[in-house]
């Protein structure tokens, strides 16, 4: 696999409508050579499951300001693992208060970014995330 | 069960994969073709095409949705759809915002949408785009809509593929001299003035209108005895394009479309174009595979020494690039005429 077979989902989670944060990072992705599918605002999270089904990613980026990240990422995980999509790394960033991290990593989030994070630690990560998958 | 049994069973997440391993050309991909052509041939292709910003992912989306809710009480049909968008020349990496427009079809697991990196091609589709549309074919999608990167005047790659080619315009985009060039407005069997709650939808109508007259001087409306429809060719005529208004963010014109898609299907299986297309189609598919395998095989048979010893003369001026592209052909023919001479 190159960089640019790497697939990845960003999406919007939820009823906040600031994206900005999601398009600099699918822009950052793109510029970084992979494919981004962007699905914009307002996504459901079977909505967001269907697509990273149907488009077979390798990751799922969340982005969430609305602070309903304990029951929307919960709810996006569970169903990718139903799917059968346990493998795809997901991140998630955007407001995510220091003390929730540790319960989103306990689900099988992968990283969690909040505001003042480089672009460039992002795509570094990701690249490592998705070369060496975790040991199942 | 392997993934091609998978797929055949109506498997998503297989077919999902397995779309990666056809674009991804690997081995897998490439066998499990070979495997599933034998269930090809049933879809309907049917191409949007047309320039950035005219709407073809709205309007893709409205199709995809008056295919699965007929209002003429007709079957649903399962709709696939490939959305091809451009990759950067730069970094190699895309951007594919096509779901955007098309979120009112999720939850419906008779809709499978599947978005493609153009990944360098220039012709408006994916190296892959005629793989992919063929494993869905053969996963059981009768309808298969295919959603071309942002096309100008000559990216008509999308009318060898598909079946029905629509081209789709919206108004200020011109004057009627960009009408009659050759290129992309040729290829369309279907024309859509989308965004037609705009100003000057009338001059854009007019002059495709007037375009296709130029083409098609028989089946002018004012001429007389035509024993048919301006929407309703004869056979014998040929089909002649309608133009078609659509406010594709409302849905309007929607059904039309879809009904014009349907004539043009029954239009080509009742004139015996359908076979020929696909004949083309096939010869041209086999033509590319064959200068394809043919150059990578007579590459790798090359002496890399010489093939750099006359690159540097072209590099320096000593010969034209004509003149290295025979250099190394002629090498390479005398090679194989005397297999034995190199040893």
């Amino acid at each position: 696999m190159t960089e640019q077979n790497i697939r990845v989902l960003i999406a919007k989670p939820g009823l906040d409508g600031h994206d900005r944060g999601a398009k600099v990072i699918a822009r950052a992705l793109r510029d970084a050579g992979m494919e981004v599918i962007y699905t914009g605002l307002r996504q459901t999270p079977e909505m967001i499951a269907e697509a990273a089904l149907q488009e077979d990613v390798d990751a799922v980026g969340l982005s969430i300001l609305s602070g309903a990240h304990m029951s929307l990422v919960p709810r996006v995980m569970e169903l990718l693992r139903a799917q059968g999509q346990e493998d795809v790394c997901v991140f998630v960033g955007g407001i995510i208060p220091e003390r929730d991290i540790p319960a989103l990593k306990e689900l099988g989030v992968r990283a969690v970014y909040g505001p003042g994070t480089s672009t460039a630690q992002v795509v570094e990560d990701l690249k490592q995330a998705v070369f060496c998958p975790p040991a199942a | 069960m392997g993934l091609v049994e998978q797929v055949l069973a109506g498997d998503r997440l297989a077919l999902a994969r397995l779309l990666t391993q056809i674009e991804n050309d690997t081995p897998e991909g490439r066998e499990a073709l070979d495997r599933l052509f034998a269930f090809t041939g049933r879809a309907h292709l049917v191409g949007v095409t047309g320039s950035p910003g005219t709407g073809k992912s709205s309007l893709v989306n409205q199709l995809a949705r008056a295919f699965r809710q007929p209002e003429d009480g007709s079957d649903p049909v399962r709709v696939a759809i490939l959305a091809v968008d451009p990759s950067s020349p730069f970094s190699g990496g895309a951007l594919l915002g096509d779901r955007v427009r098309m979120r009112d079809l999720s939850g419906d697991p008779d809709v499978f949408i599947r978005s493609m990196a153009s990944r360098g091609a220039l012709g408006g589709l994916a190296r892959a785009t005629a793989a992919l549309s063929q494993a869905l074919d053969a996963a059981g999608y009768p309808l298969i809509l295919i959603e071309t990167v942002g096309a100008g005047q000559s990216e008509v790659d999308i009318a060898r593929l598909a079946h029905t080619t629509i081209v789709v315009e919206s108004p200020g985009m011109g004057d009627d001299i960009q009408a009659i060039k050759a290129g992309i407005l040729e290829i369309a069997d279907i024309l859509v003035v989308n965004k037609a709650d705009r100003p000057g939808v009338e001059n854009t109508e007019r002059a495709l209108r007037a375009m296709l007259d130029l083409g098609h001087p028989a089946a002018h409306k004012h001429g007389p005895s035509l024993g048919a429809g301006e929407a309703e060719p004869a056979a014998e005529q040929g089909w002649v394009p309608p133009v078609l208004r659509a406010v594709s963010t409302r849905g309007e014109g929607v059904a039309e479309i879809a009904a014009a898609i349907r004539r043009h299907g029954e239009y080509l299986r009742s004139s015996g174009l359908w076979q020929q297309r696909e004949k083309l189609r096939l010869e041209s598919e086999l033509d590319a595979l064959l200068r394809d395998l043919l150059a990578r095989r007579w590459r790798a048979g090359l002496d890399e020494d010489l093939y750099r010893q006359t690159f540097d003369g072209l590099l320096q001026r000593q010969i034209s690039p004509l003149q290295a592209a025979e250099t190394l052909l002629r090498q390479a023919e005398s090679e194989t005429s005397n297999p034995t001479r190199a040893s």
